[in-house]
């Protein structure tokens, strides 16, 4: 562990590149996280199924790669077969759930989440696999670094997408009324907006970006059945730490996050990736905490 | 209520009789008395006080390992026994092996509740979806933290000191387990009936009502978590020297069997009561047992789905629906005028 600390100190091309490769795939857990806090914010629901519809929309990928058609046309594919997923998932599911206590919306799409990553494990087994996009690698530096053009891509997709969210959120009618629904339902209900095609319109757009942001992880990453509940703890700590409906909070935590990843695999390990979430998220809450006790007076 | 003596003597009579009409199928009744004390003491925190933790299976891992570090610890050097992981079997003489089984069985339960105290302070100011999802987190991450730690075996895990003498052990450890089981019964039964438990019920209904009526809401919590653990380390030693070999993701910090099996449980046989979960936990493990070969690798598919039926659908659990249905049986009386009262409120708030 200290020599690979030592290591990185002697070869500062190194900390480049795992810093590009971190941001690169942060901006796609940005993406992931952007959908959490939308759900979140908007219906109340914490989505634990997240990271599997991430997975969901590789194996799309996947699919399309296999059968001699780019993955970036699964792009919208994805997208759109999520969107009628999550549509069909909110009509069976999650108006259910949403105006019972916490607890139910977590487990309720804990128990998704565990039907979702194992029928995907029925269909396509257990191995890792990976959507072959075709493209080259970029050599910088004098050879230093190295960035897959598959990754700058993806980057860039990620931040189209990204635009096109909030400008739909600001200007579209649908927009408007989401946000008028997660600023008080009752009051928008009042004033003439189907609060309930609002929800489901909600939840299914979000199944739409980890759609698309599940595509384009398989393309520059790897995906596996049972990575979901990783990803969904990811977007967790990302909203966590931002707060939902602060987007420019989202983007950086989730670029912040992709580079904790990257360097803390490099020094401990690959085989600590998880744990290193996990402990980001432990970390969060601990320090989410202390925020909150500076304003609030405790029993002691 | 139904007759309680009849219910007990039944329980008892299951317990006893069970494993002698039907030896075979010991190691089966081991595990569905486990799983008796998981659902238990899931509801202490989940039903009781309203904090429905994903991570109670920590402290089952935690006993497991502990109990084992004990046991090998006080004869041999544990880094070189880890490291044979198995392949070479060590011989404990029957005064060592119960010695170090007691002992590593307390230490466990100790250490797990102290544990408890520990990670209470961290996440006890989290609510709600935090809390859940903070102690799913310290669950996942106890699992791969062991898978690196060499000195028990990392990865590979490491195999426990086999049991002395000709048999298995199976009979001895079936004992335990039940005795662990009833034990734990008796010692909530009792606890739901004091003071504690109104504390506990003050929270889950409203947490800062209780605080500003002056109950000491962290401590409370912190001692509730306390015992679940307690329990749960004891369990995880016994279940691990029954299966004498252990693992960290499979064996002691299973998230995805064990530890959701046990939130799975105790609201399918009711939350927040006393038998709730003892009829949850023997109904999902028969049915699990019969019909799991069956399916062909959908099993885990219909655990989800029954998951999220049972969430969305049938929240109240079977001990709860029978109190909607018969209230006058456990005693609960309905005053239909305040009932009236309350329907009109929600419709209000709605």
């Amino acid at each position: 562990m200290l020599n690979n600390i030592s290591l990185l100190g002697m070869a500062p091309f190194l900390n480049v590149q795992l810093l590009l490769d971190g941001l690169l795939i942060g901006a796609l857990f940005a993406l992931a996280a952007y959908g959490l806090a939308l759900v979140w914010g908007v219906m109340n629901v914490k989505n634990l199924a997240q990271g599997d519809f991430v997975i969901m929309g590789g194996y799309i990928a996947v699919v399309f790669a296999e059968n001699g058609i780019h993955p970036i046309i699964a792009l919208p594919v994805a997208a759109i077969v999520m969107f009628a997923f999550g549509w069909l998932l909110y009509i069976s599911i999650i108006k259910r759930v949403i105006e019972r206590d916490l607890f139910t919306s977590l487990l309720a799409t804990f128990g998704i989440a565990i039907v979702l990553a194992q029928a995907l494990n029925l269909m396509f087994g257990p191995d890792v696999q990976v959507a072959e996009s075709g493209f080259e690698t970029l050599v910088l530096f004098d050879g230093n670094v190295t960035v897959s053009q598959a990754k700058l891509v993806a980057f860039g997709l990620a931040s189209v997408l990204a635009v096109g969210l909030v400008t739909f959120m600001k200007k579209s009618r649908m927009g408007q009324a989401i946000r008028a629904t997660s600023q008080d339902a009752r009051a928008a209900k009042v004033m003439g907006i189907d609060t309930e095609r609002v929800y489901a319109f909600t939840f299914s757009l979000n199944a739409a970006i980890c759609g698309a942001a599940g595509v384009l992880i398989a393309m520059v990453w790897v995906i596996q059945p049972f990575f979901g509940i990783t990803h969904s703890i990811r977007s967790f700590v990302i909203v966590t730490a931002a707060g939902f409906g602060n987007l420019p909070g989202v983007i950086m935590a989730g670029l912040g996050l992709g580079a904790m990843e990257q360097f803390s695999g490099f020094v401990l390990g690959a085989e600590f990736q998880q744990a290193t979430v996990v402990g980001v998220l432990i970390a969060v809450l601990i320090w989410r905490q202390v925020q909150q006790n500076k304003h609030r007076q405790v029993v002691e | 209520m139904m007759n309680k003596f009849t219910l007990y003597g039944l329980t008892l009579a299951f317990g006893i009789l069970g494993p002698i009409l039907f030896p075979a199928y010991m190691s089966q009744f081991t595990v569905l008395w486990l799983m008796v004390v998981f659902s238990l003491t899931w509801d202490i925190m989940g039903g009781q006080m309203g904090y429905n933790s994903l991570g109670n299976i920590f402290f089952f891992g935690i006993g497991m390992y502990v109990c084992a570090m004990v046991q090998v610890g006080l004869y041999y050097d544990l880094a070189a026994y880890a490291a044979h992981s198995g392949a070479v079997k060590v011989n404990f003489t029957p005064e060592q092996y119960f010695t170090g089984l007691a002992l590593g069985t307390i230490t466990a339960a100790i250490v797990a509740a102290l544990l408890a105290v520990v990670f209470g302070w961290i996440v006890f100011g989290l609510r709600g979806p935090y809390f859940a999802i903070g102690t799913l987190g310290v669950a996942i991450a106890a699992g791969e933290l062991m898978g690196a730690w060499d000195l028990v075996g990392g990865g590979g895990g490491m195999s426990l000191p086999g049991f002395p003498g000709d048999s298995d052990g199976t009979a001895f450890f079936y004992v335990l387990m039940f005795a662990l089981a009833i034990s734990t019964f008796l010692f909530l039964k009792w606890l739901y009936a004091s003071r504690f438990s109104l504390a506990i019920n003050a929270i889950r209904d409203d947490e800062e009502k209780a605080e500003g009526m002056g109950i000491q809401t962290k401590r409370y919590k912190t001692v509730a978590w306390s015992i679940s653990a307690f329990f749960l380390g004891i369990s995880g030693a016994l279940f691990g020297n029954m299966t004498g070999f252990i693992e960290p993701l499979e064996v002691a910090f299973p998230t995805v069997t064990f530890g959701i099996f046990m939130v799975l449980m105790a609201l399918l046989g009711g939350k927040g009561t006393l038998w709730g979960p003892i009829i949850g936990a023997i109904l999902f493990h028969v049915i699990k047992e019969v019909t799991w070969t069956y399916l062909l690798g959908w099993q885990w598919v219909a655990l989800g789905v029954l998951i999220v039926v049972n969430v969305v659908f049938f929240q109240q659990g079977i001990v709860g629906w029978m109190q909607d249905k018969w209230p006058e049986k456990f005693g609960i009386e309905v005053d239909t005028q305040l009932g009236a009262n309350d329907e009109q409120q929600t419709e209000a708030v709605k």
